[in-house]
């Protein structure tokens, strides 16, 4: 400090700093999704209401949630792999998952005849689990956090059960 | 209090307070442009003019348009429309121009390279023109939310998610950058200040920039000859036919301008031939569908002028994509740098580096037209030689400049 101007200069700038700072960090909250917006990010299901081998989009956080009760046949098909993407409540097996491409995020169809999806974008294909069959996605659909309660399903909180998923890489964080 | 005489005309007036005559030295009467020069250097005249329109056609949407989720595909295709007196208009004359001033954008661009004008002093005039480039495309993107159709909800969906970047999976950023799990109300309103406000502001700026950084250097010429501009100012201004023709200049402002005023004149020809009858190139019909989270369009491209960038993302993995397609963005901005030669002239006088320009054109027409046809079979073939010919022609540009004769 080798003078009085100095120091004003340094006293100055310092405090702009800090006020800048503290501005940016209001402009950043300012972004942050609203707390109406995170409230809302909630939705119930309940598992009774599905039929076996058909596909039920419901909606979540403004996504497509794919919901398909698998029947016999189809558990048939699955492996032990394709089994952990799974649901089980009551002896029944639901995919439950994001209907978005994990390739750049279109909608795949499902076809109930050959029991499998195919996204019309870039031909990616999945199986009934929606576990990936065909590239270029490069994973099975992404599993929505859930928590069961009783035979509903919470989308959005996290369940033991969705923990479990999550730990041995059934699925990504969503 | 400064000492001020009475004044005889509202000129003087304003002169003796605001200095108006020197600054019409400035930018005007004493700006000089080289006389050799041919229609090319007319197009940044061409691009104010169009950014004008922009502004003039935005204005009058502004006042009908509706940015709310439930209402903004109405107001745009109901009310502005069929409703509004001319509506249809401005509309029409806000797409085409949109359009349009990208292709007076990469003309301009590209008469820059062809010519050296981004060198030996004329590097900050490059920089500032790219920085314009990224802020016209954010003004661009920004601007294509707002109709709320199907292809403006996808094409933000899928430019959010880049933000992502791939395998990092910065799910939070992407949601921070909509306000929401997808694109709604809160990216809406947020798109809509960011066009009609914020991007116009920095792009204002971004032009009185341009035209700062041009001041020193001035204008290059159709040799990239250096020329005296004391000298041949002097000659301008002794005024005789004899000095005026032996001078290599000409001023800015009216002898320029005019020549400017010619081209401008072709070209709202074609501007407003494109408006009144062909005007539907800049409208994608999938837009005319009302946005809806729950079903996808089948093909998803963006407008015409961000295809060459989406072909190089395109046929990578997601995360070599995302590597390659940040690189794109930003590798224009190293023009200055990556041309190790001296020589400002033009490129069919530079050996290499004129193969090397017709080169880098044409690839980006390829990775242009890939971009639009759906990644299917020989088009991606050609598409992933297109985009790592894209890399291999920046990687040579330093080599072929440094081993280039000096002229």
């Amino acid at each position: 400090m080798s003078s009085r101007r100095d120091f004003m200069g340094m006293a100055l700038g310092g405090f702009t700093a800090l006020g800048g700072i503290g501005a940016l960090m209001a402009m950043k909250k300012t972004w942050d999704p609203l707390p109406s917006v995170k409230s809302a990010g909630f939705t119930t299901i309940d598992l009774n209401d599905y039929k076996e081998n058909e596909l039920v989009t419901e909606k979540w956080r403004g996504k497509p949630i794919f919901v398909l009760k698998q029947s016999k046949e189809l558990m048939a098909k699955t492996t032990d792999e394709t089994k952990k993407r799974l649901i089980e409540i009551n002896g029944d097996h639901y995919m439950v998952c994001v209907g978005l491409c994990t390739h750049l995020g279109c909608i795949p169809g499902y076809n109930p005849e050959t029991e499998d999806f195919l996204c019309a974008c870039h031909g990616g294909m999945y199986d009934a689990t929606a576990m990936v069959t065909k590239a270029p996605p490069p994973r099975g659909l992404d599993i929505p956090p859930f928590r069961i309660d009783g035979t509903k399903l919470v989308l959005g909180e996290t369940g033991p059960e969705y923990e479990k998923m999550l730990a041995d890489g059934t699925t990504l964080k969503v | 209090m400064a000492h001020f005489e009475k004044a005889n005309s509202i000129g003087e007036w304003l002169d003796q307070r605001i200095g108006i005559e020197t600054l019409k030295k400035v930018m005007q009467s004493e700006y000089w442009i080289p006389k050799n020069i041919n229609f090319l250097w007319a197009m940044g005249m061409v691009l104010a003019a169009t950014f004008g329109i922009l502004l003039v056609s935005g204005i009058f949407l502004l006042m009908y348009y509706n940015p709310s989720v439930d209402l903004a595909f109405d107001s745009v295709n109901y009310t502005i429309m069929t409703e509004v007196g001319y509506g249809w208009l401005w509309r029409h004359v806000h797409g085409v121009g949109a359009s349009l001033v990208f292709l007076i954008i990469y003309i301009h661009m590209f008469t820059g390279i062809y010519y050296g004008s981004y060198k030996r002093g004329r590097e900050l005039i490059w920089l500032s023109g790219m920085l314009l480039f990224v802020l016209f495309s954010a003004e661009a993107f920004s601007g294509y939310m707002l109709p709320w159709g199907q292809m403006s909800y996808w094409a933000g969906m899928v430019i959010t998610n880049l933000f992502s970047g791939g395998s990092l999976h910065a799910d939070g950023f992407v949601e921070w950058i909509r306000g929401d799990y997808v694109p709604a109300q809160a990216f809406l309103s947020r798109f809509f200040m960011l066009h009609v406000l914020l991007m116009p502001l920095l792009i204002i700026g971004g032009i009185v920039f341009h035209f700062g950084t041009l001041r020193l250097p001035h204008v290059n010429n159709q040799d990239g000859e250096e020329v005296d501009f004391a000298e041949s100012a002097r000659l301008w201004k002794e005024g005789t036919t004899e000095s005026r023709r032996e001078s290599k200049v000409i001023p800015f402002s009216p002898v320029f301008l005019s020549k400017d005023v010619f081209v401008m004149g072709v070209y709202f020809i074609l501007f407003f031939y494109l408006v009144f009858y062909h005007f539907e190139f800049a409208m994608d019909p999938v837009n005319f569908d009302p946005a809806d989270g729950l079903k996808t369009p089948a093909h998803i491209y963006p407008e015409w002028y961000f295809l060459w960038s989406y072909e190089i993302l395109r046929p990578f993995s997601t995360n070599l994509g995302l590597i390659a397609f940040a690189i794109a963005q930003v590798i224009f901005f190293t023009l200055p740098f990556m041309d190790r030669s001296p020589n400002v002239a033009p490129a069919n006088r530079r050996g290499l580096f004129h193969f090397w320009f017709w080169a880098m054109l044409a690839d980006m027409l390829v990775l242009t037209f890939m971009g639009k046809l759906p990644p299917e079979g020989i088009w991606s073939q050609i598409g992933l030689v297109a985009a790592i010919t894209f890399f291999i022609l920046w990687i040579a540009l330093p080599i072929i400049t440094k081993i280039e004769k000096k002229l």
